[in-house]
């Protein structure tokens, strides 16, 4: 380990050094993380943080049963604005959850070792952002007493729900992402929760961490089966991923309103989520890795890889906002052009080139290596690229609703205190589930951790062939066999 | 090196010996140790890891796991529902007529038909998975032993059981001694 010139905290592009950095072996990476659960006072900065979300999730179900009670008329909704706020939160909260299945199985498949420090926390943020999400849609139907039409259960009205349109695969597509998403965290995280019950000082913490663990006792013949059902996992929730945002984008894509009705919306809303999904991780990855103490394992390196997704994703965002307006003009349909020069002048302007800003000129600061190892740079631009993307879907959705084909149907959409707080609420209960984890539940999935340190690769004595991290099968018997001993001697 | 504790069975001792486990602390030792169990031909044995080590499989003799098959007939069922469900539910018990289109078109269902392959075939993994492996099982007597409540952070133990045919008390024990190992114990079954 120590004979490697490469400073491991940064990346050297063509040298690997170790993905650990400082003086760390397996005992110092499982005290490290389990440290952070361990801990017998919970920090008062947590109660803090907590008192925080918790109030707003608190505001959230407050506006939640405040529109339950009085309809969808408590939101700025009107007529031709029919989807505002509520689509475009669901939009932008599934799009943060891209980014946990992107780290935790493309990567995977494309061999990123670095994903290890931080595919359970993105993994995590996954999965709350999803429940956030799943919300949205299911409040902004009028009668959310029938929300329940959507799934095909036999009743006695003897109607199955409509497989043709788009909104019923959303129902599809979301709640599989949520499932797989989850059986995926809960699956890796197994053995670390192992790894805490056999450190639980407690009787409850033993208890509490031997359930979750399911009995794991971290046994080779189990890790092969893990191993196998950890790569058909990954390999099941790539295309998955992709899917997701592409089925939501053809919410828009498939109805024939100027501005949703384009191609492009597939690749375009799926790169977007990608970004978004990074920006996100970033801006809680930031200050988790400096409060508790993890700046070994989640280290200026994986910084910098993700300001470089940031980067690429937001490009190609930009890129599909010039193509969107290039076939606005090529396409020669009045509609269309009118839509994409109303979004730049019209009266979402300010919108629009919020987006602009932040999502396609923020990410070009990544190119200067300087600004990739500025840790206060990455979380301003991160937290930007957040607003821009939430912008983006509020652009997509208002300004294309509120000026269609007929101007004497024009209107404006202006948000009432609800929709700003139910906005404000969903923050909390996101911010309250990712406290829940970090205080109770491994935040770095260490058995992957420790899988790619220096150490826990045999030497080449040991191991002739390609025995690399995962999925690369080494040839049958390369540790030669030993001689019989030359007698009967039995064993 | 010997075993510390409880070298010998007690008279009037109900307990019954689960096995003999050796612990390494490092990749390389256990590697070689687990291919010469593997030579010695036992069979009734394992090595428990904090993490997956690569190529123990192959040092272990552990064959191929049969859990992606079984993920295929999950994938190809939810494929092959999913197309029925939406066929029966929309096209035969309760036609949408919708602008004169036909009541089934394939390239319509391909969305949920996907949704739904990926859906059987991810949670036969993963509930293939535990099914494979027999968990959850909370009972294991390897959660006696000592040594192994480091083997889910920092050490690896190899654990070789008393019901293996070969297993003989003295003689497994200095097979397991020679391995090169830092310690060894006697991992004893729960008192009845």
């Amino acid at each position: 380990m120590s004979s490697t010139a490469v400073d491991p905290r940064f990346e050297h592009p063509g040298q690997r050094g170790p993905l650990v950095a400082g003086d760390n072996d397996f005992t110092t990476v499982t005290d490290t993380v389990c440290g952070i659960v361990e801990e017998p006072k919970t920090p008062r900065a947590w109660y803090v943080a907590f008192a925080a979300a918790f109030g707003l999730t608190t505001i959230l179900m407050a506006m939640i049963a405040y529109l339950f009670m009085e309809g969808i008329g408590v939101w700025g909704l009107n007529h031709p604005v029919g989807w505002a706020y509520d689509i475009t939160n669901f939009v932008f909260w599934v799009g943060i959850g891209h980014a946990g299945t992107l780290i935790s199985a493309i990567l995977f498949l494309f061999r990123q070792k670095w994903r290890t420090g931080i595919n359970r926390f993105a993994e995590a943020m996954t999965i709350f952002a999803v429940v956030c999400a799943g919300l949205f849609p299911a409040i902004h139907v009028g009668r959310v007493w029938v929300i329940w039409y959507v799934f095909p259960v036999p009743t006695q009205n003897a109607i199955w729900p409509n497989f043709r349109s788009p909104l019923l695969w959303d129902v599809f597509a979301v709640s599989t992402y949520m499932l797989v998403s989850l059986m995926f965290w809960y699956m890796g995280m197994v053995p670390d929760l192992a790894t805490l019950r056999d450190r639980a000082k407690t009787k409850i913490r033993q208890i509490a961490y031997g359930i979750l663990s399911l009995g794991w006792r971290g046994s080779n013949r189990h890790w092969h089966r893990y191993e196998v059902a950890y790569l058909l996992l990954a390999a099941l929730a790539t295309p998955l991923v992709l899917s997701v945002h592409s089925v939501v984008s053809f919410d828009f894509a498939v109805s024939s309103l100027p501005g949703w009705h384009t191609t492009i919306f597939p690749p375009y809303f799926v790169a977007g989520a990608i970004f978004s999904g990074f920006a996100m991780v970033m801006t809680l990855i930031i200050p988790s890795r400096a409060y508790f103490g993890l700046k070994e394992i989640v280290t200026m390196r994986h910084l910098e890889n993700m300001c470089k997704v940031i980067l690429a994703t937001g490009s190609m965002v930009g890129l599909a906002y010039a193509t969107e307006f290039f076939i606005a003009w090529y396409g020669a349909n009045d509609y269309e052009y009118f839509t994409f020069i109303n979004r730049a002048t019209g009266p979402y302007a300010w919108a629009y080139w919020i987006m602009v800003t932040c999502n396609v000129l923020v990410p070009q600061i990544f190119w200067f290596k300087k600004s990739r190892r500025t840790i206060w740079i990455m979380l301003i631009a991160s937290i930007l690229i957040n607003v821009g993307m939430w912008f983006e879907r509020f652009v997509i959705i208002v300004t294309s609703l509120s000026r269609d084909f007929l101007p004497s149907s024009w209107g404006y959409f202006t948000p009432t205190w609800v929709d700003i707080l139910t906005l404000a609420g969903s923050f909390g209960l996101f911010f309250t589930l990712f406290l829940l984890f970090v205080r109770f539940l491994p935040m770095v999935a260490m058995a992957e951790v420790k899988s790619v340190m220096p150490q826990a690769q045999p030497t080449p004595e040991v191991q002739i062939g390609a025995g690399d991290y995962h999925g690369d099968i080494p040839p049958i018997e390369y540790i030669p066999k030993r001689e019989r001993p030359p007698d009967g001697e039995k064993r | 090196m010997s075993a510390k504790d409880e070298t010998m069975i007690r008279d009037g001792d109900d307990r019954r010996l689960y096995g003999l486990a050796v612990e390494f602390d490092s990749v390389n030792a256990l590697l070689q140790a687990c291919a010469s169990v593997r030579d010695a031909g036992f069979k009734k044995w394992d090595a428990y890891t904090p993490f997956p080590v690569h190529g123990l499989n192959d040092a272990m003799g552990i064959k191929h796991s049969r859990l992606p098959i079984l993920v295929l007939m999950a994938g190809a069922t939810g494929a092959g529902l999913g197309l029925l469900m939406q066929w029966w539910m929309n096209a035969v018990d309760y036609k949408f007529i919708i602008s004169g289109k036909p009541f089934f078109g394939l390239p319509a269902t391909i969305p949920i038909t996907f949704e739904l392959t990926i859906l059987l075939a991810a949670t036969s993994a993963f509930l293939g998975m535990l099914a494979f492996n027999s968990l959850p099982m909370y009972h294991h007597p390897i959660f006696a032993s000592r040594l192994h409540k480091r083997a889910t952070s920092d050490r690896f133990v190899i654990c070789i059981e008393a019901e293996d045919p070969r297993f003989d008390d003295r003689k497994t024990e200095e097979f397991l001694a020679a391995l090169g190992g830092t310690e060894i114990e006697r991992v004893w079954r729960e008192r009845r």
